[in-house]
């Protein structure tokens, strides 16, 4: 199939990398810049958890990753998405196609609506082993059975006929997560996998999630506004805020000291046992519209540190360094005053 | 399923008897004396006419008279006409195959043109393409089926002498073509609006953009998910839509000359022929009753959360 | 390390559909400014300032006029029948509005007059046919949804029973019957078999709005049967009917032509389009003319009545859009 995706890793190349990447959408209010100029990498055996609240570009980017995002509205007005060193942006689509779903796959948040209804489980995971890799029906009904057994589904053999809708949310999502892992991909996009699922099912989902990936060795971009989730399971975090990227630092780190005013706020807003009886800390006012992203620093308006350069200028993605200048592990941080913020 | 089956067929009883009541009751409150006219102008012979009225049974009250008429459909005796002393049944059969021929074109034409068109709109919303559809719809509505028929038949058929204007041998599908189309345009115009909303409701779903993350080509993506899904809708119009057609059929078949059910039921409502009129009305009743049921279950089978109790 | 799990921000606790980007900047926008508007005057903002809407209003306006006041528009009676003006002379249509600028039919009448005198027939049927089958239908319909038990049973039977009988036909069996019939026995034909749809519309949505959480509200608070029907459940019921109704009005005036038509609708001396058109199928190869501009004329009707009844659905249910 496609030779040039299947060739070992490269030295010094990201698996994969998205670099600098714009998109926009046409709204009745005007243009909204959903990303604005994101960049990261995700590396095989790596977990990028990508954080933010919705309309902060999380997802939009992960769909343009996919190359599944609605075209209009949308549009990708600047930069590369790198798969092994190639750019996918750059492909034909058939080829693009390819990618999809065999080395890049994508996990979606709702699972019972993200599977299709009038199709039996069976047929929609077997679709993937007939279109990528033309087998027989029948080949393909025992694969699927195979990869249900795998994401642990109970009497998987008699349920594989069984609907959607038959499932339960945890077993839904199950599925959803066996439809991605099915070509062994490389890379694996899950868009908030536990959100929509109860409490107690959530850590069973995260845990067979990360346990999979562990023995395909493959890359995950964990998308999610949930911090606890993250912790357990990330080795970096990308936090996002109006389109951009504030903040970036290996997961234990940022939760140690936080270089961006808005990273800082979300983990303050965590309740914790030693702080039971105060009142909890929330960040004030709402995120921007995207239509209207404030002047300067796009948080400026919800910031206790925000001062005049922050109303007038964009802060760069800025490298993070000790008090001494000494390199912190490539931290950075999109804030005019990250020394104050995470030296205190 | 076989209970829901068995419900279903009782509940079509009291339906059964209420339409055909209704249509019984006026034809019969028609004024004149179907007996009578046999006469014409002649003065009648009394003693023959109670005769012939007494063997048909009109001299009894009118609620015995549906009753007996009721009791013969049963049997599949759809009454008898007065003035050929024909039985309506053969009356139907004869008459049934062109008509049928009509309707399978129209309703072939209906599903793969409604159909097409549907979906080409839905994934081109918004588009001038889409726009052109709608229109094309609006049109095909709003100009009554008679105006169609006889544009049909003046154009194509007259004016340039593609195709013969009216049909003589109801047997060639090719003569039919045009009545067909005619009878068809304003199904086709609904199953094209119906196709479209559902499609463009369904593209953006959530499973469509999983379709597309698996890496589906766009063909699986569109005929294996979207078309699956949108065609449950449309599925359900075509088949209640068949028997509209059959009756519809009236007016296709007088502009183009096709002896048929519709022509059958148009002279025998000119002549006051009751039996007839009756006869035929019951026969698309029961037709429009078990494709309703068929559909009830074929509902059942597109759409796997559908579960009859 | 954070010891609870915890989430960001307030409006991410029911997370909307994965991929509504658009629809989460749509939201982050804010509540529009200004006061809440209802669905009817939201409706009318939207409307018209809307062609699709405001187009076939004018038409539908114009016809009204000419519907009630024929005489306004020519100065020849629709039945002042002259032999000496041939039907097979070309209509002269640059003579805009003259008795001859679209031509005579066979029997010398001036067809432009015949049409616009036919306008009250369609218009008086498709009007009447479709007040008379709102009443009906809702009143049916919200009796069957609103009770339920034995009365939704039995008048949903009746409402399968009257389904049952196939429209066309059984409005001629009906019409059969009548020999002389004017608009108003036409209308019961069409009312009497047509009421069905609104009634099983209405029956719906009486039904989804008697379940919602506001009529629960208006009983826990003791308010009596009638009160909630006409104060709760009929005000939000309607939309839904009266587009039903707009649209199937267009559908009333075909039916109407097609029973002229077909020689069972109105009969002489009411001037109908379908009765002309009908009246001109013996003509069409030399003078297609007599047939071509009513049902240009009644084509515009429906349309227009289409139209109107689109456009007032999709602003009163933007998600039919």
């Amino acid at each position: 199939m496609s030779i040039e995706m299947t060739k070992a890793d490269v030295p010094g190349v990201p698996l994969l990398e998205v670099r600098d990447l714009h998109v926009e959408f046409r709204t009745r209010e005007g243009q909204a810049k959903a990303v604005n100029g994101v960049s990261y990498t995700v590396d095989a055996g790596e977990t990028l958890a990508v954080l933010g609240e919705s309309g902060s570009g999380k997802s939009v980017t992960a769909q343009t990753i996919m190359g599944i995002l609605d075209m209009p509205p949308g549009r990708i007005t600047g930069g590369e998405i790198l798969f092994r060193g190639e750019d996918m942006l750059k492909m034909p689509e058939d080829q693009r196609r390819r990618v999809r779903g065999d080395k890049i796959a994508m996990i979606f948040q709702d699972a019972l609506s993200s599977l299709n209804p009038v199709l039996s489980v069976g047929y929609q995971l077997g679709e993937m082993f007939r279109v990528h890799r033309g087998m027989s029906r029948k080949e393909a009904k025992a694969k699927s059975v195979e990869l249900m057994d795998r994401v642990r589904i109970p009497a998987a053999k008699e349920r594989v006929n069984d609907y959607p809708h038959q499932f339960s949310g945890g077993m839904r999502q199950r599925i959803m997560i066996a439809m991605a892992l099915a070509l062994e991909p490389d890379v694996i996009i899950a868009d908030e996998p536990t959100t929509a699922l109860d409490v107690t099912v959530q850590a069973q989902v995260m845990d067979l999630l990360s346990e999979l990936q562990r023995d395909f060795n493959m890359g995950l971009i964990l998308i999610t506004h949930d911090l606890g989730v993250v912790a357990d399971v990330a080795d970096k975090i990308a936090v996002m805020y109006a389109g951009r990227i504030v903040e970036h630092a290996p997961v234990h780190e940022l939760y140690k000291r936080p270089a961006h005013p808005y990273t800082k706020g979300l983990l303050d807003s965590i309740p914790r046992l030693d702080h039971k009886g105060k009142e909890l800390y929330a960040i004030k006012g709402l995120p921007p519209s995207l239509t209207a992203v404030p002047s300067g620093c796009a948080f400026n308006p919800r910031c206790a540190m925000a001062r005049d350069v922050c109303r007038t200028e964009v802060p760069p993605l800025a490298e993070v360094t000790e008090r001494d200048g000494s390199p912190l592990g490539g931290r950075t941080s999109a804030c005019h005053f990250w020394k104050e913020t995470i030296h205190g | 399923m076989g209970r829901y089956v068995v419900r279903r067929l009782l509940q079509m009883i009291p339906v059964f008897i209420g339409s055909t009541f209704i249509i019984f009751m006026m034809m019969y409150a028609l004024p004149g004396d179907p007996v009578r006219a046999l006469w014409g102008e002649r003065a009648p012979d009394e003693a023959q006419m109670a005769a012939i009225k007494a063997d048909l049974g009109l001299d009894d009250p009118i609620l015995l008279q549906y009753w007996n008429y009721l009791v013969g459909l049963v049997q599949g005796d759809f009454g008898t006409q007065i003035q050929s002393r024909r039985e309506v049944i053969d009356v139907i059969s004869d008459a049934l195959p062109a008509t049928l021929r009509l309707t399978a074109l129209a309703f072939l034409i209906t599903a793969v043109v409604g159909i097409g068109l549907g979906l080409l709109a839905g994934l081109r919303a918004g588009k001038k393409t889409d726009r052109g559809i709608l229109f094309l719809s609006l049109l095909l509505i709003s100009v009554p089926v008679f105006v169609i028929g006889y544009l049909y038949q003046t154009y194509p058929g007259v004016k340039w002498g593609w195709i013969t204007p009216t049909v003589r041998d109801s047997e060639n599908w090719g003569e039919l073509l045009l009545p067909a189309l005619a009878l068809a345009s304003l199904s086709l115009a609904y199953v094209m609006r119906l196709t479209r909303s559902t499609i463009v409701e369904n593209r953006r779903a959530d499973y469509m953009r999983t379709a597309r993350a698996k890496g589906l080509p766009q063909r699986r993506v569109v005929g294996n998910h979207l078309l699956r899904n949108s065609l449950i809708p449309v599925v359900t119009f075509l088949g209640v839509d068949l028997g509209n057609l059959m009756a519809g059929a009236i007016v296709t078949e007088g502009i183009f000359n096709i002896n048929g059910i519709g022509r059958t039921v148009y002279e025998a409502l000119n002549a006051r022929e009751g039996a007839t009129v009756v006869g035929v009305v019951s026969f698309i009743i029961i037709v429009y009753l078990v494709i309703a049921l068929l559909v009830d279950l074929l509902y059942a089978v597109l759409d796997p959360r559908i579960r009859y109790a | 390390m954070p010891e609870a799990r915890a989430t960001i921000g307030k409006k991410e606790a029911v997370p909307s559909g994965g991929g509504a980007v658009p629809a989460a900047v749509a939201v982050d926008a804010g509540p529009a400014p200004g006061k809440p508007r209802s669905l009817w005057s939201d409706a009318w903002h939207d409307l018209r300032r809307k062609p699709s809407f405001v187009i076939p209003a004018l038409i539908i306006l114009l016809l009204l006029v000419v519907a009630a006041f024929p005489g306004w528009f020519t100065s020849v009676s629709p039945r002042a029948a002259d032999l000496t003006n041939n039907y097979l002379r070309e209509p002269e249509l640059t003579h805009f509005f003259s008795p001859e600028w679209l031509g005579y039919n066979q029997q010398g009448q001036s067809i432009w007059a015949r049409m616009l005198y036919g306008t009250r027939a369609s218009i008086v049927i498709g009007v009447a046919v479709t007040v008379l089958v709102t009443v009906l239908g809702s009143l049916v319909g919200m009796l069957a949804g609103y009770f339920g038990g034995w009365v939704d049973a039995l008048l949903s039977r009746v409402i399968d029973i009257f389904l049952g009988i196939p429209f066309l036909l059984g409005a001629m069996v009906i019409l059969v019957s009548f020999d002389t019939r004017t608009e108003w026995t036409v209308t019961f034909a069409l009312a009497f078999l047509g009421w069905t749809t609104v009634a099983r519309v209405m029956r719906g949505s009486v039904i989804s709005i008697k379940q919602s959480d506001y009529v629960a509200a208006a009983r826990s608070l003791g308010a009596g049967t009638s009160r909630i029907l006409l104060r709760h459940v009929l005000p939000n019921a309607m939309a839904p009917v009266i587009v039903v109704a707009m649209i199937a009005l267009g559908g009333y005036i075909t039916a109407e032509a097609v029973l002229s038509f077909l020689g069972i609708g109105l009969s002489e001396p009411s001037i109908s389009w379908g009765g002309d058109i009908n009246r001109a199928q013996g003509q069409i190869r030399i003078a297609e003319h007599i047939l071509l501009y009513p049902s240009i004329l009644l084509s515009i009707t429906i349309l227009s009545f289409l139209m109107l009844g689109d456009a007032v659905r999709d602003a009163l249910d933007p998600k039919l859009r």
